[in-house]
């Protein structure tokens, strides 16, 4: 009997688990057993986020990429990757009888044919602009802010390379439809590839499977852009994601956060349904969007012909900074040993990963100044970090300056200047404006944290106007809550690094390396006098406000 | 280089922060702790909750409506129907109807959820600890020995021949791939340096034909002030010249492409380009030598032509000398003449390679 029974359990051994609840609890039981998912949601249901606007650039960025995936999948279903050569006599009377590749009459099908597929299309479009634009905000959310230092770097270049694959995979998108603006765009780049020395005529056939343009680009971008670089943006994204939850979000400094807590309101439900809402309101505005704003009516440029232009030929705007470098360049060519060098294109072509390589590693420089190895979570006002800030803002300068050069003709068009006059100002302004602007910005940095210590000795202005017995007037400052003066006072101050002195203790003249010396240099222009306010000792408020008090 | 950093450069870490919920009384900046929550006026006024539940199902309720009104939309609006709509002008109906009701749809979701979050959830701030990313020694310790350990069974320090072997193989691998890619496209061989005119001789010369009439010019359909485009005529490769058929069009007029235009002999200051040209009239590849886009803007008066995509400037009157923008060479010039019927002919191929310039391009 007994063993009957110990055989019974062995064969059937009952679950330890209490029984549940209802169905929903039985499903959880279920998928737990098998995914495990009672510990993943352990550690993320309730998961602290802290809140902020500027925490939502990032957000806008995965929704206009899920929406880009969506309308993507969408357009592939009429879209016809092909260079093969039809007639067209579809419903856009203007361009009956015409001769066109098959992307493009397929284009032309999805915007007058199928009902909403102008909609998709824009949305689309649209989405794919708005994408680029706030991962290029989001990033500079990031760097004024510190987010990037560690335990960041990483996901820093994550995210570099995300607005790096968004770039490319705009400028392949807007190559497809084989209209006469995205012809030109790549007829572009053909030359650009022909500058590079030495393997450039060999890369551009093999690329378009024999001379420019040939039948084969569309198909081969098409795959591309809808494969290749969206896989590894997924692949990235889902990695950058990962890491954000990992670490934990970065907060702004206040009362009751510390660089080892997170403050903030739980996942679920608040957040899930915040930025599960903000899903939605992305979505929606950029489908009003779509409907009240053409972008690339690809109707009114005509099919690709080699020999034929329109005037005003624009990329999308995030390409705008690379068409400017590579309209201001002076035609330099070098010409010898029957060979040529076509420094006017290929300088800029060389450039044009530079201009953006050169905020990617700025984290990596940043930290070696310092020195620091510590985790950082409590994010940086912008004002005290004055050299990073400067550097910031001198970059976007550069790259507003290179835009304008890309967009010379409609400028001129536009207000009425001479296009000339454009091109030599951004010649210059590419060396002076990012300069000029870079002290301006440091300075202003200064100025508002002299207004921080200002406020925290001597409290805020209340606007009350007192006369004193004596006869003098003066304004009433009354001092700020502790939790400010915490907020104003709680970033660090960096002291810069110190070169070894240049005798060791036997008096013996110490070799200090060119490495050592730059380092040094630079942690004097990053954190010396004239690179930060000392902010203000509890002493130096104490003396103050308990000498003579108010005044 | 980071073992001679010390951290004494270094602020005290946390030096603000330590002090968490306890605040030292003699320091005014210390950390004061997190502040109360302030209850909302949801979270008090019971009408004032069930007010903003019906705003939340409101905006829910107006998102359904706007999906029938997408459907209905769908249905009924002829996709050719154009309408007039202030201030966006002349639109089509069904993109703008699709849009804006798929935009409301949305939107709303979006609306009444935050609504939900932000006045019916609590907003009661919570802190949760940090760890630190870094694992602690006795971990880092124990991972190494692991990886060791790992390291010695498989015998791969110690086995040279192995080691040598596998680094080898797994270099090689990959060359295939790379093998692979070499049909993707044929060797450039001449086709960069030649164009369509290369069959062109003084013996079985080619006409100039009007790219947009098919005709074959005469030097006096080019007058002086005027743009004419041009494309190669019958030849003995293609008996029925170049045209929009042809299967490899695309290719050739990205090479072949002409602009004529005429000047008075005594105006042109470069004497070869003189020559090159029959009675002033000038025969010029029309692709622009920076990047390849063709150049279709000419000015009359100062014989500039320029370049629309980046604002290459050539001068047609002084040998398209580059005279402002990003080209680095003159536009290469046909040699042209007249046939006995006062047909433009070409006799030769251009004496250089037309559009961007490439590595292997003769100066």
């Amino acid at each position: 009997m007994s063993s009957a029974t110990g055989n019974k359990q062995a064969a059937a051994p009952a679950s330890t688990r209490a029984k549940p609840a209802n169905k929903a609890e039985a499903a959880a039981d279920y998928l737990d057993g098998r995914l495990g998912i009672y510990s993943l949601a352990k550690a993320n249901l309730r998961k602290i986020f802290p809140d902020h606007w500027s925490f939502m650039l990032g957000e806008i960025c995965l929704y206009t990429f899920i929406i880009i995936i969506l309308t993507g999948v969408y357009l592939t279903l009429f879209f016809k990757p092909s260079m093969g050569e039809v007639v067209y006599n579809g419903s856009y009377a203007p361009l009956d009888g015409i001769r066109m590749s098959e992307a493009y009459a397929s284009t032309l099908n999805i915007s007058f044919e199928v009902r909403g597929g102008l909609l998709i299309r824009q949305i689309h479009h649209w989405a794919a602009i708005v994408f680029v634009a706030a991962m290029f905000v989001h990033m500079m959310r990031v760097f004024f802010t510190g987010a990037f230092r560690k335990p960041r770097e990483i996901n820093w270049i994550f995210g570099f390379l995300l607005l790096f694959l968004g770039f490319f995979d705009g400028f392949l998108g807007y190559s497809l439809p084989d209209d006469l603006l995205s012809g030109t765009g790549i007829r572009f780049m053909e030359g650009a590839i022909l500058a590079v020395p030495l393997v450039g005529t060999y890369l551009s056939f093999f690329l378009f499977g024999g001379e420019f343009p040939g039948t084969d680009i569309v198909p081969r971008f098409f795959t591309i852009h809808v494969l290749l670089i969206p896989g590894v943006m997924l692949g990235l994204l889902v990695a950058h994601l990962i890491l954000v939850f990992y670490h934990k979000h970065t907060q702004w400094a206040g009362p009751g956060k510390t660089e080892k807590n997170v403050v903030g309101m739980p996942l679920m439900p608040v957040y899930m349904a915040k930025a599960g809402g903000f899903f939605f309101l992305v979505f929606g505005i950029v489908a009003a969007m779509s409907a009240v704003a053409s972008v690339n009516p690809v109707w009114a440029y005509g099919p690709y012909r080699p020999d034929q232009v329109s005037t005003d030929a624009q990329p999308d705007w995030y390409m705008g900074f690379a068409e400017g470098l590579i309209r201001v360049m002076p035609g330099w060519e070098i010409r010898a040993w029957g060979h040529t060098l076509n420094l006017g294109v290929f300088i800029p072509l060389m450039l044009f990963p530079l201009v953006l390589v050169a905020i990617a590693v700025y984290p990596f420089i940043e930290s070696w100044i310092t020195g620091d190895k510590r985790e950082h979570h409590i994010l940086d006002r912008p004002r005290n970090a004055p050299v990073r800030t400067a550097l910031g803002a001198a970059w976007i300068s550069l790259y507003l300056v290179l835009l304008s050069g890309g967009g010379n003709d409609l400028i001129a068009t536009h207000f009425h200047l001479s296009l000339n006059d454009i091109t030599y100002f951004v010649r210059v302004g590419s060396f002076v404006v990012p300069v000029v602007v870079f002290f301006v910005t440091k300075r202003w940095c200064l100025g508002l944290q002299r207004r921080d210590k200002e406020k925290v000795l001597h409290g805020r202005e209340t606007g009350v106007i007192k006369r004193l017995p004596h006869g003098e007037f003066i304004e009433v400052h009354a001092q700020l809550p502790q939790d400010k003066l915490h907020t104003l006072t709680a970033h660090e101050q960096y002291e810069p690094v110190e070169l070894p002195a240049a005798t060791d203790e036997n008096g013996v003249a110490r070799k200090v390396g060119l490495v050592t010396k730059t380092r040094a240099k630079l942690s004097e222009s990053m954190f010396g006098e004239h690179s930060q306010i000392p902010k203000p000792t509890a002493e130096e408020h104490q003396e103050i406000t308990s000498g003579h008090g108010h005044h | 280089m980071s073992h001679d950093m010390s951290d004494d450069k270094l602020p005290a870490h946390g030096a603000a922060h330590g002090h968490g919920e306890t605040a030292v009384a003699d320091n005014p900046f210390a950390d004061p702790g997190l502040p109360a929550h302030l209850p909302r006026r949801t979270d008090i006024d019971e009408r004032a909750a069930n007010r903003a539940e019906r705003q939340v199902s409101l905006l829910f309720v107006l998102s359904m409506l706007a999906t029938v009104g997408f459907i209905a939309s769908y249905v009924s609006i002829d996709p050719d129907k154009i309408v007039y709509i202030f201030p966006l002008g002349h639109v089509s109906a069904l993109n703008f109807a699709l849009g804006m009701t798929l935009g409301v749809a949305l939107f709303c979701i979006g609306a009444g959820a935050v609504h939900w979050a932000r006045t019916l959830m609590s907003d009661v701030e919570h802190p949760a600890e940090r760890h630190p990313i870094e694992a602690d020694d006795e971990v880092r310790a124990d991972v190494i020995e692991q990886f060791k350990t790992g390291a010695a069974e498989s015998g791969f320090g110690r086995r040279k021949m192995i080691r040598n072997t596998l680094i080898g193989s797994m270099a090689l691998v990959p060359l295939s791939g790379v093998v692979l890619l070499r049909d993707l496209g044929p060797l450039p061989e001449k086709k960069l340096i030649n164009t369509g005119w290369e069959e062109a001789t003084p013996a079985t010369p080619i006409r100039l034909v009007n790219m947009n009439t098919n005709e074959p010019l005469k030097a006096e359909d080019i007058v002086v002030g005027s743009l004419t485009f041009a494309k190669p005529g019958p030849s003995a490769l293609r008996p029925a010249g170049l045209q929009e058929s042809d299967e490899d069009f695309q290719q050739a007029i990205a090479k072949d492409a002409l602009m004529l235009i005429r000047i008075q002999p005594e105006d042109i200051k470069d004497d070869k380009s003189r020559n090159l040209g029959f009675e002033g009239v000038l025969a010029y590849s029309k692709i622009c030598t920076h990047v390849g886009c063709p150049i279709s803007l000419y000015e009359q008066q100062t014989h500039h032509a320029l370049c629309p995509c980046h604002q290459s400037t050539f001068d047609l009157s002084d040998g398209a000398r580059v005279i402002f923008g990003p080209a680095g060479h003159p536009l290469p010039q046909l040699k042209i003449t007249t046939d006995a019927s006062g047909y433009l002919i070409a006799t030769e191929d251009f004496a250089e390679p037309v559009g961007p310039s490439f590595w292997e391009r003769r100066a």
